[in-house]
């Protein structure tokens, strides 16, 4: 497979102090990678840094053989990296179908994903399409998160702690929509604590801790100990 | 009836201070900007239907469509060279660099066009009226009013029926989120106060035909429009207007009482309305 997201020695700080120290990963044309890690360990930084929200002092992020370091956030979102931000941020201001149509605000040209197709795959949205999106359950607000990025028909879908405060039964119905969405084309990395989710989703985990990723694999090659290890930074004896 | 006609010319009269307030209103409610020099730009689009009118001996009314894409421009490269230089956490120091701004188009006008009154002629129109049988009316002031009306309207169904009004309710909910989206808010707010100065060249043609007016007077219009935004509640359109009328009716009410009264019953009509609204008439459910 062809590599489409390239991160190599990524750092980044918040004043003085550091976030990231070096990180490399992987994204393959198709894949989906996981991201574990504790609280802290870096994981959102390193979605921020990918998508410039969050400045990188040092290493670069090559989407496709182009350089991307340091756009400009709305550069890098053209370019064809969405990111689904932790916490949702949907707009108060904006109807759910309207939250839906701002993701495609910068899109030019057809791609897969249409107002109809998100409403397809989340049915509920259609249903509530003139509520307030901060009026949804967690779970469906969720739903409007990950359809307003599909609406620019991302190359690179970016996951930020999909499951953060929701029921098992609806962290479930949310990653029933991944095939689909790994189907129209779209390349995902998603950034977990729940590592069962994360280890069922991923064709390849990395675990970071301290800014740093201290661990990576194919899930069926990482043992319960090494992850556990990895994830809480102590050894087994 | 005197009271009936007092109220028709105050409802009118409202109507000219909603043009004042809805650039400032529109400004205010995307980007949270407090613009202090809004009236001064009142009076420069003023001048600038004055000079083109003199110029190309145009009718206010058609010299008005000629300052509009000027005023436009202005808006826009005064946001993108200097407003979004000082937008930030801290609210001080847009406050300064647009009291700043004030001074500068106030002494700039002195300069160019001397401390003189002016007014802008529109001709037979400014003495027309129409009779509604108990009461009479000025074509002007209700020209004035309907315009406001049209200009809150129209910005309503932009902000609320456009892509691009989506993409201002979004900057001002989360500019962050916003870029995530590819939106650039340095442009949408560039556009915004373009938008906001047009409105302004609609209200300044209205202020030129009603009175005279000199470099001086625009810290007075940023008053009445100020207080017409809160009155009728931070960030909302309907309510600017609302609050210019509570503030026409106040003035005209006043001045029919004791014509000294006018200024100052406005001004205490805006004190009683935040006594019992401290957050204006129709203020927005997320602030």
């Amino acid at each position: 497979m062809r590599a489409l997201l390239q991160i190599a020695g990524l750092t980044a700080h918040y004043g003085d102090f550091q976030a990231l120290f070096g990180v490399d990963l992987t994204l393959d044309e198709g894949a989906t990678v996981a991201i574990i890690g504790a609280n802290g360990a870096g994981k959102t930084t390193l979605m921020r840094a990918i998508t410039g929200v969050a400045k990188v002092s040092a290493g670069s992020v090559t989407l496709a053989g182009d350089a991307i370091t340091r756009l400009p956030a709305p550069d890098i979102l053209t370019r064809g990296i969405a990111m689904v931000p932790e916490g949702r941020r949907l707009f108060p201001s904006l109807t759910v179908e309207e939250n839906l149509l701002i993701g495609a605000h910068a899109r030019k040209g057809n791609g897969f994903w249409t107002l109809e197709k998100v409403q397809t795959l989340f049915p509920i949205l259609k249903e509530r399409r003139h509520s307030p999106g901060t009026a949804l359950s967690g779970g469906q607000q969720q739903m409007v998160a990950i359809g307003r990025a599909l609406m620019s028909n991302p190359r690179v879908l970016l996951c930020d702690e999909l499951s953060l405060g929701l029921a098992p039964v609806v962290i479930k119905e949310i990653y029933a929509a991944f095939p689909q969405i790994k189907d129209s084309g779209t390349s995902i990395i998603v950034v977990e604590q729940d590592i069962g989710q994360a280890l069922r989703v991923a064709d390849h985990v990395h675990c970071m801790m301290e800014g740093r990723i201290t661990l990576s694999g194919r899930p069926a090659e990482l043992s319960r100990d090494a992850i556990h290890d990895a994830y809480f930074g102590v050894s087994h004896a | 009836m005197m009271l009936i006609d007092t109220l028709a010319q105050g409802l009118l009269l409202g109507g000219l201070y909603a043009l004042f307030a809805a650039g400032l209103s529109l400004v205010f409610g995307i980007m949270r900007l407090v613009n202090l020099a809004h009236g001064d730009l009142i009076i420069l689009a003023a001048y600038l239907i004055l000079t083109i009118a003199t110029v190309t001996g145009l009718h206010p009314f058609l010299a008005v469509v000629l300052a509009a894409p000027v005023m436009f421009a202005l808006g826009w490269l005064l946001q993108t060279h200097l407003l979004n230089r000082v937008l930030g956490t801290d609210i001080l120091p847009p406050l300064l660099v647009t009291f700043g701004l004030s001074v500068v188009i106030q002494n700039g006008l002195l300069s160019g066009f001397t401390a003189d009154s002016q007014k802008l002629t529109a001709g037979s129109i400014e003495a027309a009226s129409v009779s509604l049988g108990f009461v009479t009316l000025g074509v002007m002031p209700l020209l004035t009013f309907a315009s406001a009306v049209a200009v809150v309207f129209a910005l309503n169904q932009l902000f609320y029926r456009t892509a691009l009004g989506r993409a201002f309710r979004a900057t001002s909910d989360d500019q962050v989120t916003a870029q995530l989206m590819g939106i650039r808010p340095q442009n949408i707010f560039a556009i915004a106060t373009g938008i906001a100065l047009v409105v302004a060249t609609i209200a300044a043609l209205y202020l030129g035909t009603r009175a005279n007016f000199d470099p001086s007077i625009g810290p007075a219009r940023l008053l009445y429009a100020f207080e017409a935004v809160i009155i009728g509640g931070l960030g909302s359109l309907w309510g600017t207007l609302a609050g210019g009328i509570v503030i026409g009716m106040a003035q005209a009410v006043g001045a029919s009482i004791n014509p000294e009264w006018q200024i100052l019953s406005g001004h205490i009509a805006f004190v009683i309305v935040l006594l019992f609204r401290p957050r204006g008439l129709f203020p927005r459910a997320n602030d």
